[in-house]
């Protein structure tokens, strides 16, 4: 029944009334459920008359208070009269009242809300405004009000809780009316000259009847709900008439005696509600379900393709930080779908490593492994991740954790959404800061200042009192670089962290990374897709192309001599870096997603040097030059040693 | 900050004029007459011209209605017809009691649901289902129903609670905690299911937030983490549906005092109505209005406090 907490959920259910939504609907158990049970009771209770065994007002004063006996299946009540027949007769009148109820939330909440929703404008605004405070008031006092002048007059007291139901239909119509009115084809119909009268009863009332029927489940729930505890309190029927309510507050008379008593009319009233709340929901995610057909991707087997390099000739023995062999699956509807494929590279003490590539090929992805830190759903499933010799890979969680801000530290490519915008900048620093060091608050303060003074924040005393919305872009990311100082951290990894920034800020930004280094000692791996950046900063390139590292050399090496066709791709279309003459050229194509990877040599289909060995088997990295790797087949054909392809 | 009370202070003005008017023409227009059903089929003539003198129904409707807002806003809310007392007088007493048992019920609510909706946050899946599964029952149990359980089994067959009554926090402190324990965690498990859910939700959506990943990336301790960030950004959500909750329970205690014997607004509430005492019934609504108004300010309040953003907004 969580519809009943949220019922603006309802609003997503907007495709309700497509063709195979009953069907949809009928597929789950839980609807078939509900909707049987309150079929059934309805007509039950209907046909009370014929089908009751007793007559509900009959006495028996011989049977007073059995328990369920052969004669009463659920017992007799303080007067011996038949509980079974007293409930059937009294549901008549509370499924009665349901419908009262929502006769008129429907009658009142869905033109309104139509209205409100094809306007706009001030009438729906107006609209909008009263079904506020109408929501605001607690629907119980004013229908006592009503039934203080109106003695025990149900029908009153229901149509009035029905008035005050009706703004959360109203709201719900009005958000899915709005939502089509925008969709094109509403448009193109009054374009087409269509009367708006046409228009809402074609086109817009069907499609909003899903979210309706969610409405009037969750409201049907509560009127029951309102109904029976009017009954309870003997405000609505006269005593001897049977009702459920009455029948529980009856049995709250004779509890030490008959305990019960209270079971059979308190349990039917809980399983309806049940029912109804459970018809909503199954109808509220029946059509979410129409709205988006969740897209099936064929499972992709994580198949191995032969292609590790655990034995790389680059290796480095003083690497500060050893990858082998990484990869990363994402599990989607139980299939494992690759993200990173056997990433290899080592980071060198001080030095910046680049880790270059278009959206898409698994660099960030990589980074958030390194840091343990990959989003829900994506998980390492091979692979070393050394740290000065140590695997760090085989470290519980909380040893892990330790490692984290004081050995790597990260700098993301979002740097207002990576700042907690509820608290002051300077409270996170403190805290930050306190995490690794312990000391006292004013000590912790003072540091924070100081790495504020660290990345030239002006004024930071003040800034240390602001929140992240307060912030430009660059101010916050140098923020960011703050924090992830705070731990004095022995490898900086920073996932494009000028990319969301101004042009000269970028410089500031990386001028500033580059003067932190040289004071620190620290290593960098920059995760970016700008060479400007590989240029200005980095020592070596790593270069990765749909999962996979498909290049790996010094940065000067590569920028005279790609050795992989995707490299020299990159390299041509970046325009500062360009031929002078002719058109920009541009790599056809683009990064094929993950699971949608080509079976030999990823690139092959973009690529203006394949062939058809490309793409018969997988393509291993190869060591092809002293401290160089790449990932070409062709490497030999392509870029031969002698001929000067890269330097123009 | 203040500009953002003051603002909110005006907008609930409307309200506040609008459900003493609603109640005021509900009486007036509502076909059937006030004075003929309190003399009843067994009184006389006389009786019935004497009572409409006395609630002035022969005077035209414009003069009653001002007449009546003009007493309302100086406090004077009328007599009651019954007890012939104050209304304001009547119900100033038996605040205590509903205020005990509303924030009573809302804070339990709100820290088992939001310990729940965190546990559920933290480990998806199975939990979540649990989450689930709580809340459908705890919706649907009607309060009435349910406080007669609790009193079937804690007070009857395992005397550990009173059944019924109150006791004054002044005569007793203690007994005063034992007379509410079973009308509070009756008003309060609906809202338990309601806020679990919210705060599950929130917490998920939070947890994914770029800021917390940072804060992972800092080497910040999980439970800080979860606790003070994650929580903190999810808390406005939840606060706006303890508000909703809290509204929640005051409607419920109209069926739970009564359930309970509690002399409470929501009990008198029941008792005028079933003596048509009306003057009384519409002075309950417009103790629940201010209530409404009140704690819609309180939850704007502590969104200022929680989100910086909004301070400014």
């Amino acid at each position: 029944m969580s519809a009943l907490a949220t019922p603006d959920a309802a609003a997503g259910a907007i495709n309700g009334a497509r063709g195979s939504f009953a069907r949809r609907l009928l597929r789950r158990p839980v609807a078939i459920g509900a909707i049987a049970f309150l079929v059934l009771l309805t007509l039950a209770c209907v046909l009370a008359p014929l089908i009751a065994p007793y007559d509900p007002k009959e006495q028996d004063l011989a049977a007073v208070l059995s328990g369920p006996t052969g004669d009463h299946l659920l017992g007799t009540d303080t007067l011996g009269r038949d509980v079974l027949s007293r409930l059937l007769h009294g549901g008549r009148r509370s499924l009665l009242s349901v419908l009262e109820g929502l006769a008129v939330v429907l009658a009142i909440g869905v033109p309104l809300g139509l209205l409100g929703g094809y306007l706009g404008g001030r009438s729906d605004r107006l609209l909008s405004r009263v079904a506020e405070l109408l929501m605001a008031i607690p629907a119980i006092i004013l229908v006592l009000v009503v039934l203080a002048v109106l003695p025990h007059n149900e029908d009153a007291a229901m149509v009035t809780f029905g008035v005050l139901g009706a703004p959360a239909v109203l709201r719900v119509v009005r958000g899915a009316t709005l939502k089509l009115r925008e969709e094109l084809y509403v448009t193109a119909a009054r374009v087409s000259g269509l009367s708006h009268a046409r228009i809402v009863l074609r086109h817009i009332l069907p499609r909003v009847i899903g979210p309706v029927i969610v409405q009037a489940s969750i409201f049907a729930a509560y009127a029951l709900l309102f109904e029976t505890g009017l009954a309870y309190l003997g405000l609505t029927a006269d005593p001897t008439t049977p009702t459920w309510g009455g029948m529980v507050a009856e049995a709250s008379t004779v509890m030490q005696q008959q305990v019960w008593l209270l079971f059979p009319a308190g349990v039917l009233i809980a399983v309806t509600i049940m029912a109804f709340g459970l018809l909503g929901d199954a109808v509220r995610d029946a059509a979410v379900a129409t709205e988006a057909p969740g897209r099936r991707r064929r499972a992709v087997a994580a198949a191995p393709d032969g292609v590790g390099e655990a034995a790389a000739a680059d290796e480095r023995p003083d690497a500060l930080l050893r990858v082998r062999d990484l990869s990363v699956v994402l599990e989607r509807g139980g299939a494992e779908v690759p993200i990173v494929d056997r990433v290899s590279f080592d980071v060198m003490p001080g030095e910046t490593l680049g880790l270059v590539g278009e959206s898409g090929c698994g660099k960030s992805v990589s980074a958030l492994a390194l840091l343990r830190l990959l989003p829900s759903g994506m998980r390492v499933v091979e692979g070393e991740i050394s740290w000065q010799g140590e695997n760090v890979r085989r470290y519980g969680d909380r040893a892990f954790d330790a490692l984290r801000g004081s050995t790597f530290a990260y700098v993301s490519q979002e740097p207002q959404a990576s700042l907690d915008p509820t608290f002051t900048i300077g409270s996170q620093l403190v805290e930050v800061v306190r995490n690794h060091e312990r000391c006292s608050r004013a000590a912790a303060k003072e540091r924070a200042l100081e790495l504020l003074r660290l990345v030239e924040i002006p004024a930071p005393e003040r800034i240390a009192r602001s929140h992240a919305h307060e912030l430009s872009g660059g101010m916050a990311q140098r923020i960011a670089i703050a924090l992830a100082l705070a731990g004095r951290p022995r490898l900086l990894i920073a996932d494009e962290p000028t990319t969301a920034l101004d042009v000269t800020v970028q410089a500031e930004i990386l001028a500033l990374l580059r003067r932190l280094q040289e004071e620190t000692g620290m290593a960098i791996v920059l995760i970016t897709h700008n060479w400007g950046v590989v240029a200005d900063i980095c020592d070596r390139t790593v270069v990765m192309y749909a999962g996979q590292v498909v290049e790996r050399c010094a940065v000067q090496e590569m920028f005279d001599r790609p050795l992989h066709p995707y490299t020299l791709g990159l390299l041509e279309s970046h325009p500062s870096l360009a031929t002078a003459r002719g058109a920009l050229p541009s790599m056809a194509g683009r990064v094929p997603a993950p699971g949608d990877w080509p079976a030999g040599c990823r690139f092959a289909p973009r690529c203006r040097y394949a062939r058809a060995e490309c793409e018969a088997a997988p393509v291993p990295a190869r060591t092809v030059e002293p401290d160089r790797v790449s990932r070409c087949v062709r490497v030999e054909q392509v870029f031969p040693v002698a001929e000067e392809v890269g330097r123009r | 900050m203040l500009r953002l009370i003051g603002r909110r202070l005006l907008w609930s003005i409307p309200l506040l004029v609008l459900v003493p008017t609603f109640t005021f023409l509900m009486v007036a227009l509502i076909p059937g007459d006030v004075a003929r059903t309190l003399t009843g089929s067994s009184g006389t003539e006389a009786q019935y011209q004497q009572l409409r003198q006395t609630l002035g129904l022969d005077e035209p409707l414009h003069v009653r209605y001002w007449d009546w807002l003009q007493n309302a806003v100086q406090g004077d809310l009328g007599m009651s017809l019954f007890s012939q007392q104050p209304v304001t007088e009547l119900l100033g007493s038996r605040l205590s009691v509903t205020f005990s048992l509303v924030i009573g019920s809302t804070l339990l609510a709100a820290l088992i649901g939001v310990a729940f909706g965190i546990a559920a946050a933290l480990r998806p899946g199975r939990s979540g289902k649990v989450v689930d599964a709580v809340s459908l029952v705890g919706l649907a149990i009607p309060n009435f129903f349910l406080g007669l359980l609790l009193v079937a089994w804690f007070a009857v067959a395992v005397p550990l609670f009173p059944a019924t009554g109150y006791v004054d926090p002044q005569d007793s402190p203690l007994e005063w905690l034992r007379s509410i324990v079973l009308p509070v965690v009756t008003l309060a498990v609906p809202g338990v299911a309601v806020v679990a859910k919210q705060t599950r939700d929130a917490m998920g959506d939070t947890l994914e937030r770029p800021f917390i990943r940072t804060l992972r990336a800092c080497g910040v301790s999980r439970r800080s983490i979860v606790f003070k960030h994650a929580l903190r950004s999810a808390a406005i959500p939840i606060v706006t549906v303890v508000g909703i909750i809290f509204v929640g329970a005051l409607s419920g205690t109209v069926l739970v005092e009564t359930v309970f014997a509690m002399p409470g607004l929501g009990g008198v509430a029941v008792q005028a109505t079933a003596q048509h005492d009306v003057p009384l019934i519409q002075g309950v609504a417009v103790y629940f209005t201010v209530v409404v108004v009140l704690v819609n300010l309180f939850v704007d309040i502590v969104y200022g406090w929680l989100d910086p953003r909004v301070r400014v907004a």
